[in-house]
């Protein structure tokens, strides 16, 4: 066999699987999409009609909020594990990434037993002041559960980065007399920042793609793709949940590919 | 003495711990309780465990033969195509990257959307495990086709190749005994992530599962929703048993790489 015939060999089953089963049904759900009632229109009902607005904006604001405090905590804590070795890191660090393999619906689940009926801080308030406290089922659970599988992703990308950051050059800093600010500002936080950007598009992107958290919290609130699976199974509107999904792939793809290319950006500058 | 800044963002690690760990331990000792509300003093029993395998075995086994053959289409999908990649290199490559990696950014229930349109009339297709697992492979080869350009990016895969190739082998050859024995740790990496992922998934089969195609977390959902808490946390469990191994695993795996590329 010829060098050009095994390269064909090699990429055929990775051909035909993506064509088959990646381009074919995404092309089926943009016809399909532009195919309701409303016809081509149907590409921009998530933006002209309110219910479908405001639930695309309630999922953004979400996402945004939720990457902003994954990325503090995260970059705080890498800060702190990394270079320091204590007894049990290893141990700390696993239990750290465990909520990596959780699909959103056990994260749900982990919101109740923390803040549901039978919560945990419930119980506590109860027995200290009297008032069960519950906010599991709110806006802040929902984002307490996103923060849940978002972190130790983040925290891992951060972490990684900031083991490579040469300690040397904060205590070189540190004794040059510059404040602990100003050494994250100008010394620690330009090294992470294309870990940063990498471990923050991921965390907007699958944030705005979670469905199984709000499924198992089953709030009032509906989230984007909470929104799509009641079109579709519900309602039985294939088309526009259909527009919906690509309306929320599109949105999501683009805050990644601009990240990515600020990533590329600022590692080409250093 | 420890500047102020040390001493928060060790304040801010811990609770960051305990908020991921704490739940974690609730649902093991809710699972075992003999009733949650009461609390301790009720005692502790398996029977919540044995209920759940009585009502959920075939949930757990499912997940098991789902992830295996995901498993062994991203290998004889992922491995040579990663390979492809890398030899063909430049743009086109990148573009082809590009393209396989779109499930990671698209979310799940569009690309389950997309599958049902295009496939759902094909109703023993439809209806077959194998619908879910072509799901589960669409979603995890990204990160197979990754761990493997990973490691063939830091090998000089190409000096191996032509030294196999001028003392006569040919190119498939080359490619099963002198490529994949380097690739290995990239392959058992990329290996590990994808059954933890395919059994973790929930996103794509909640819309791609019939009720014959259950698998795991279809069932935990469907505990979440209809069970008492004692029930939903002790499946909660036997979830925590099939997946903790496998995210040790891919520790362990990681850890060994890192240590062999530093040396």
């Amino acid at each position: 066999m010829d060098s050009r015939r095994f390269d064909l060999f090699l990429i055929l089953p990775l051909a035909i699987f993506t064509l088959a089963f990646l381009i074919l049904p995404l092309a089926r759900l943009t016809v399909e999409a532009g195919s309701g009632p409303q016809g081509l229109a149907g590409f921009f009902v998530i933006l002209t009609e309110a219910r479908f607005r405001n639930s695309l904006i309630v999922t953004l604001i979400l996402a945004i909020a939720t990457t902003v405090a994954t990325l503090t905590v995260a970059t705080v804590a890498a800060q702190t594990l990394a270079n320091r070795k204590f007894s049990g890191r290893g141990l700390l660090l696993s239990m750290l990434t465990f909520p990596l393999a959780f699909p959103g619906v056990v994260v749900g689940f982990m919101i109740i037993l923390f803040g549901g009926r039978l919560g945990l801080v419930g119980s506590v308030s109860k027995s200290l002041f009297g008032a069960n406290v519950v906010f599991a089922y709110s806006l802040f659970g929902l984002f307490l559960g996103y923060l849940y599988f978002s972190v130790p992703r983040v925290l891992l990308t951060i972490l990684a980065a900031a083991e490579k950051l040469d300690p040397s050059l904060v205590e070189a800093a540190r004794s040059l007399g510059a404040s602990p600010l100003a050494i994250q500002r100008d010394v620690v936080l330009p090294a992470l920042f294309p870990a940063m950007y990498t471990g923050g598009a991921l965390c907007f992107a699958t944030a705005m793609g979670a469905f199984g958290t709000a499924f198992t919290l089953a709030t009032a609130i509906d989230v984007t793709p909470m929104l799509i699976y009641t079109e579709f199974t519900l309602a039985t509107n294939a088309s526009m949940a259909a527009a919906i999904s690509i309306a929320l792939g599109l949105v999501t793809w683009a805050a990644l590919a601009i990240a990515r290319s600020r990533a590329m950006r600022d590692t080409k500058g250093a | 003495m420890r500047q102020w800044t040390t001493i928060a963002g060790i304040a801010i690690t811990a609770l960051l711990t305990l908020f991921l760990v704490v739940p974690i331990l609730l649902s093991v000792y809710a699972g075992l309780t003999v009733n949650y509300a009461r609390g301790i003093s009720a005692g502790f029993t398996f029977e919540w465990v044995r209920q759940v395998w009585d009502l959920y075995a075939d949930t757990v086994w499912r997940s098991l033969v789902v992830a295996l053959l995901t498993l062994a289409l991203t290998l004889l999908i992922g491995v040579p195509g990663a390979y492809a990649l890398a030899r063909k290199g430049g743009r086109f490559a990148r573009a082809v990257e590009e393209i396989v990696t779109l499930p990671v950014a698209v979310p799940g229930l569009a690309l389950a959307l997309a599958l049902i349109l295009s496939y759902g009339g094909f109703g023993t297709f439809r209806k077959s495990t194998l619908f879910v697992v072509i799901g589960h492979v669409l979603f995890t080869l990204p990160f197979m086709m990754r761990s493997v350009i990973a490691v063939l990016d830091t090998i000089d895969w190409r000096t191996l190749d032509e030294g196999a190739a001028s003392l006569g082998s040919p190119a498939w050859r080359r490619f099963v005994d002198v490529i994949l024995p380097n690739v290995r740790p990239g392959i058992v990496a990329g290996a590990l992530t994808v059954v933890t992922l395919s059994i973790g998934e929930f996103n794509l089969t909640w819309m791609m599962h019939t009720p014959m195609t259950k698998t795991l977390p279809v069932g935990l959902a469907d505990a979440y929703a209809s069970m008492r808490l004692e029930i939903a946390s002790a499946y909660t469990i036997v979830f925590l048993i099939m997946v903790i191994p496998l995210l040790i695993g891919v520790q362990l795996i990681a850890g060994l790489t890192e240590r062999r590329t530093k040396s």
